[in-house]
């Protein structure tokens, strides 16, 4: 593999991810040299099966290891040319980095408002900016506005929707978006994803979006990275990507030819990433 | 004449009951944002009320200088006290933080006496009238004003939990605090905000009984009552405090009625609160208010 975010590393990558290493509780080690590159204003994505790694990346960048007995022992991350790495989440909110953490993680005995008010905590720009900003997420996700009560009623999706909605509310450089299509119908998988792609391009978000679903994520992302057991084993352009042969295998599935089960059961992985 | 004096017990025990939930809810805010039961509450009143005797008797400030600087030192204190003696603790197991709570207890009101001697102090009088008439209830004047200030107090609580960017993000913390991390939320802050309030305010409890009663070790007694007061109302809900608090100043004083009527026992009002809670605890162990969680099937 050799260098694997040389190919996506250009001069206006807003964050850099450069070899990092993540210890958790001093002892284990999770993360063994992740590099990652993403340009301001796209979105990248991050691909992998369970316990790659994906979501102790992003946790990495966004500061929240800490809240984990976890820790970047080697390496940088780099927002803005500043390195961020082991800094406290609150000041990474500061700088312009909003996680929506994996299980979408709303306020369940607060209301919809309430919760999108916590989103711009940060925020200094006054009372009306933030008024402003709860329209324009009404605006994005208007099945929010026609809810009453306690966001802990809300659908799964529409909690998911509140989440993002709390992020932008934050008005953030960058969003981690962690599995957002996670236990969601595929009519709202698509419709999550549509607005995610419309943030990026109306409000000029740079979003690094871990994804579960492959296929998904591939359509919205100009760029993606594959981890597997805590390194980046494979990355490139969507294009690349979506017509590699081992991706196609392990992630995107549909062969042309069907599979049946027997041999599904003695089915092995053909050959090793690395 | 009898009916007479349950009434003025009944009142004794709603305006007691109010002090009862301020302090309750001093005790749920720490609970609910830090997770960490406070044994030293009781002190906080004693610490309050030396403090504001202090400024009065010996500095001989005006009592309306002397009550809002009370107030200014038992925010610093609060702060402090976090800050020096319970940050380091966070991560640490909830028994070992909640015997430091114990052992502070010891200790302040250890130091209070050893500042101020073991006798109980009178306040000079603040008001012209020691006693008001209310339809022919006498109700101490200090009662009174502490029972206006507690209502403002509760108000301004649940303004300040409803709309404040601040008592937000002290939901927030309450609720996941690696959401509010994940929001910009530092959770030191609003631990330390946690403590300062549930100082300052219990302080103004302390300042109240103070005035009634004289000051000595007996206040950090009163605060033990919020016990009782958490458990009946739920140890998370800040209504549940206010409730709880009302209903132990009620059983109290109609403990009171009951002992001095017929049972002649002595003392009943200072343990019946205390066979409540137990009583709650074998019936209703989260107490009326305590939190159900959102189950979305």
């Amino acid at each position: 593999m050799g260098e694997p975010a040389s190919q996506n590393a250009t001069a206006e990558s807003i964050l850099s991810v450069n070899n990092i290493e993540v210890v958790y509780d001093d002892v284990i080690l999770v993360l063994r040299g992740v590099s990652l590159e993403v340009p301001a204003g796209k979105v990248v994505t991050l691909l992998g099966p369970n316990g790659a790694g994906k979501s102790t990346t992003l946790k990495a960048i966004s500061g929240l290891l800490a809240t984990e007995n976890g820790a970047v022992t080697r390496g940088s991350i780099t927002f803005l040319g500043e390195n961020i790495a082991n800094r406290p989440p609150e000041d990474i909110v500061r700088r312009g980095i909003f996680q929506v953490m994996e299980g979408r993680r709303i306020i369940e005995d607060m209301t919809i408002t309430e919760n999108l008010r916590l989103g711009a905590f940060t925020r200094k720009d006054g009372e009306r900016a933030i008024r402003r900003d709860i329209d324009m997420v009404f605006s994005y996700f208007p099945r929010l506005q026609e809810r009453t009560g306690l966001s802990g009623y809300l659908s799964g999706g529409e909690q998911q929707m509140l989440a993002i909605g709390r992020a932008i509310m934050a008005r953030p450089k960058m969003i981690l978006l962690d599995e957002p299509s996670m236990g969601l119908s595929p009519l709202l998988v698509k419709e999550v994803f549509t607005i995610i792609e419309q943030l990026c391009q109306d409000l000029a978000i740079t979003i690094l979006l871990v994804e579960q679903n492959a296929r998904m994520a591939l359509k919205v992302a100009s760029y993606g990275y594959v981890m597997e057991s805590g390194k980046i084993v494979l990355d490139g352009t969507r294009d690349d990507l979506v017509n590699n042969e081992d991706v196609k295998e392990f992630y995107l599935g549909g062969d042309k030819e069907r599979k049946s089960f027997k041999n599904l059961k003695s089915y092995k992985r053909r050959k090793r990433w690395l | 004449m009898q009916s007479s004096l349950l009434f003025q017990l009944i009142i004794n025990g709603l305006i007691v009951g109010t002090l009862y939930g301020v302090i309750a809810m001093c005790f749920v805010l720490i609970y609910k944002s830090t997770q960490v039961v406070n044994f030293a509450q009781g002190e906080f009143l004693l610490i309050g009320a030396w403090t504001c005797w202090w400024l009065v008797v010996q500095a001989q400030w005006p009592f309306w200088i002397a009550f809002p600087a009370t107030f200014l030192f038992m925010l610093i204190f609060g702060i402090l006290l976090q800050m020096i003696v319970l940050r380091p603790l966070i991560g640490e197991p909830i028994i070992s933080v909640i015997m430091v709570t114990v052992g502070l207890s010891i200790f302040f009101q250890s130091m209070m006496k050893w500042i101020f001697g073991p006798w109980p102090q009178p306040f000079p009088d603040i008001f012209p009238m020691k006693s008001v008439n209310i339809g022919g209830l006498q109700v101490q004047t200090p009662y009174l004003m502490s029972m206006a200030v507690s209502l403002v107090i509760m108000v301004s609580f649940a303004w300040f939990f409803r709309y404040s960017r601040m008592g937000l993000a002290m939901r927030a913390t309450a609720f996941d605090q690696q959401v509010a991390q994940s929001l910009g939320i530092s959770v030191k802050r609003v631990f330390a905000t946690a403590w300062a309030i549930s100082a300052m305010v219990s302080a103004l409890a302390g300042v109240v009984v103070g005035m009634v009663n004289g000051v000595s070790s007996a206040l950090s007694f009163f605060g033990l009552k919020v016990f009782p007061a958490v458990i009946v109302g739920g140890l998370d809900s800040i209504v549940g405090a206010i409730v709880g608090g009302l209903i132990v100043g009620l059983i109290e004083n109609l403990a009171e009625y009951f002992d001095g009527q017929w049972l002649h026992l002595g003392n009943l009002y200072t343990v019946a609160p205390f066979y409540v809670l137990v009583i709650i605890l074998m019936i209703k162990p989260y107490g009326l208010f305590g939190t159900r969680k959102i189950e979305r099937v």
